[in-house]
């Protein structure tokens, strides 16, 4: 049984369309670099909705395979970025993006 | 048979490396002997090569690598060694050892012996290269090296600034022959597909090819062979590179280098055949630098310029033979050329040797007494090039005559009134040298002598060949031309029987020689003139005396055309390139600096410019492409 005979797609676009401007807004606003990379996690999450959802609907596996991938270089990327966000903090004592300026023209 | 072509070919280059690295090291003596003894293996090997050539009749292509292909043409470092080239081989590097013989005497007081040798090394292996090459390029290639060498040597007294002129002024006008080689070779690889020499003369025999491509491409080798060999109009760098030290002279510039392009033009002589036309050229070319040549060599009062032209104006006799199809001819007289001419170079620079250095004639006189050695070597290498009977140069110059006789008679008399004048100006030079009484200081009177061991064997060898030479090319039995005939399709030009009007030809020359002569004894013993100062020449005198100006012509006509473009450009095209150049520099750089600005360091608005340019990137994929 499907379930998007409960729940049409629309409402699942829908959503996935507010959680991806949710993250975008946050990422502009934030000035913390935390909060900016879970903004972009839940950026990468609407889409992952969306491609769950299509995957769904078009009745192909192919979509699903694609959030697995999407899931595994998320958790790569903030590995990394958090590697870097603990050194920044060593250094200046703070995770402001405002501060990190050095590198201008 | 490997090992000989081997040492052949490497020995003066090994001789060349050990010279330029070690020489200052090793000393004058050894770094003389190494250079004398290296060319002396490649002689020694010449002879095992030459006789075994004489012997079975048989060519000898050596393929040492491959070098490159394109499309159809190959290219090989290969060797060929057939009856030419061995006996262009033998007297190169004989008479080579010779003059390396002479130049450890000779040079002993210059403090870059070492370099002196090892340049004359590296000649040698080019001239080698040159001569044993089986195909074009591996010709250019020693044909370059020849060049080079020779200016590197024209200019080995470089602190003379008029030195490294004349040595600027002979590569350059090299390189206006070599230019016209070069296309020529590029026109023959055009047609034929390859440029080795067999293949070619192959390919000539069989296929019709547009004929008059081919006439373009002997052309061209024809203009490289006049700049090499001094013809007129690229005849005026020779005389002015006898700045270069005397051993010098005689090697390059009058027995080897310069007969480079006869060489050529008798290994090319199967594609000459089929261009007529071009060969007329050669042989009009020939007789107007013969006498033009010899005219001026009637006034010139340095030893040196006196036999400069003597070379240019043979030369010219030698393309005469070879623009009338008698290549042997030309081979012959090219042998007995090297041998008189190197002696003659080789007994001038033993006179300004015993005289420190002074090369005006002038200012000698009387020295026969003095330098018996050299007087007798000379006189016989004189009487030689003057074609007197029965010296080498009779024999040789008067097959050339002949020839010319039988097929234009034009061309005849142009030859035989050079050959006159060559009689007056060579006896000229042997009279004011050597006879009546010394002219020079008494300081220079106080230390004349003769020329030691070293100098005077070479001489006296050359003396001795320059005398007898003429035995290998007999009139009606001719072993030279019997040699040569497997290169030459026709029956051969020179072979003249000894009949009433050979011997009328041979008489008519011999009495023009001795007209020479005697106008030479009447003026300069009988008068006991000198010649004048030179502000005091007038007339036509004056014009030889300068050389009918070409020195000039070419000064007017060609370099300062060429300097007044060059200055045209400097000062507007070159200004105008640079400002356009520096603008456009400058243009970048100002909006480098605004644009700069942009990377300003804040995360905040890298990421807002990255998401709103995405969104706009999307807007315009998704909504404002598909309104249109």
């Amino acid at each position: 049984m499907n379930i998007l005979e409960h729940v049409g797609i629309e409402n699942y676009l829908t959503l996935a369309a507010l959680l991806f401007c949710i993250g975008a807004f946050g990422l502009l606003y934030r000035r913390n670099a935390i909060i900016m990379f879970m903004s972009i996690e839940i950026m990468l999450n609407a889409v992952n909705l969306l491609l769950v959802a299509f995957s769904s609907y078009h009745e192909d596996a192919s979509g699903q395979v694609f959030v697995f991938f999407t899931m595994a270089v998320a958790a790569a990327e903030v590995a990394v970025g958090l590697a870097i966000l603990v050194s920044v903090f060593r250094n200046i004592g703070n995770i402001d993006i405002d501060n990190l300026k050095n590198l201008k023209g | 048979m490997n090992t000989t072509i081997l040492l052949l070919l490497f020995a003066p280059l090994v001789g060349f490396l050990i010279n330029i690295f070690f020489g200052k090291t090793l000393g004058k003596t050894v770094s003389g002997a190494i250079g004398t003894a290296s060319v002396f293996i490649s002689f020694l090997c010449t002879i095992c090569l030459f006789s075994q050539i004489n012997a079975n009749g048989k060519a000898i292509t050596f393929h040492l690598a491959d070098w490159f292909s394109i499309g159809t043409i190959k290219v090989n470092f290969s060797f060929l060694f057939d009856q030419l080239s061995a006996l262009w081989l033998l007297f190169v590097t004989g008479i080579g050892t010779l003059i390396h013989l002479y130049s450890i005497s000779y040079m002993h007081e210059d403090e870059n012996m070492h370099k002196f040798f090892s340049y004359l090394n590296l000649f040698v292996f080019f001239m080698i290269a040159l001569v044993s090459g089986s195909n074009l390029l591996i010709m250019f290639i020693g044909w370059e090296g020849v060049g080079l060498c020779s200016y590197l040597l024209i200019g080995f007294w470089y602190k003379n600034q008029d030195y490294n002129d004349a040595a600027k002024k002979a590569f350059i006008m090299n390189r206006i022959g070599d230019l016209g080689f070069l296309i020529g070779i590029f026109i023959l690889g055009h047609l034929f597909g390859t440029l080795d020499f067999l293949e070619i003369k192959a390919l000539l025999g069989k296929d019709v090819i547009s004929p008059s491509l081919l006439s373009i491409a002997a052309l061209c080798l024809f203009i490289g062979a006049c700049g090499k060999s001094a013809q007129l109009p690229l005849a005026t760098w020779l005389p002015d590179a006898m700045a270069g030290p005397t051993p010098v002279s005689a090697l390059i510039h009058a027995a080897t280098m310069v007969t480079a392009g006869i060489f050529m033009i008798t290994r090319m002589n199967f594609l000459f055949d089929l261009t007529p036309e071009i060969q007329n050229v050669i042989a009009i070319v020939g007789a107007i630098t013969a006498i033009v040549a010899a005219s001026i060599g009637l006034v010139q009062n340095d030893i040196k310029k006196v036999l400069a032209y003597s070379t240019v104006s043979q030369l010219g006799l030698m393309f005469l033979a070879l623009g009338l199809g008698a290549y042997e001819v030309a081979v012959f007289h090219v042998i007995t050329h090297a041998f008189f001419k190197a002696c003659l170079f080789l007994g001038s620079g033993s006179v300004i040797h015993a005289l420190h250095g002074e090369q005006d004639m002038r200012n000698m006189g009387g020295l026969r007494k003095v330098m018996p050695i050299t007087f007798w070597t000379m006189m016989f290498s004189t009487l030689a090039i003057s074609g007197i009977v029965p010296f080498s140069g009779f024999f040789s110059k008067d097959e050339i005559l002949m020839t010319a006789f039988h097929t234009n008679i034009p061309l005849w008399i142009i030859g035989s009134i050079a050959s006159i004048m060559t009689a007056f100006y060579m006896f000229r030079l042997m009279y004011i040298t050597f006879f009546n009484d010394f002219r020079g200081t008494e300081e220079q009177k106080h230390h004349l002598h003769e020329s030691p061991a070293l100098i005077t064997i070479p001489l006296i060898i050359l003396g001795f060949l320059a005398t007898v030479g003429g035995l290998i090319s007999l009139p009606g039995n001719s072993w030279l031309n019997h040699y040569l005939a497997p290169l030459f399709a026709h029956k051969s030009h020179g072979e003249h029987h000894l009949d009433g009007e050979t011997i009328m030809l041979m008489a008519i020359a011999t009495v023009g020689a001795f007209i020479g002569i005697g106008i030479a004894w009447f003026k300069y013993i009988k008068n006991k003139e000198v010649p004048v100062a030179d502000s005091e020449v007038q007339g036509l005198h004056k014009v030889l005396s300068n050389k009918y100006y070409l020195d000039e012509i070419y000064m007017a006509t060609i370099v300062k055309p060429i300097y007044m473009i060059s200055s045209f450009a400097k000062k507007y095209v070159e200004k105008f390139i640079s400002k356009a150049v520096i603008g456009l520099g400058g243009a970048t750089y100002a909006l480098s600096i605004k644009g700069k600005k942009i990377q300003n360091g804040n995360i905040g608005v890298y990421l807002f410019a990255f998401i709103f340019g995405m969104v706009g990137f999307l807007v315009y994929v998704f909504i404002i492409r598909d309104l249109k």
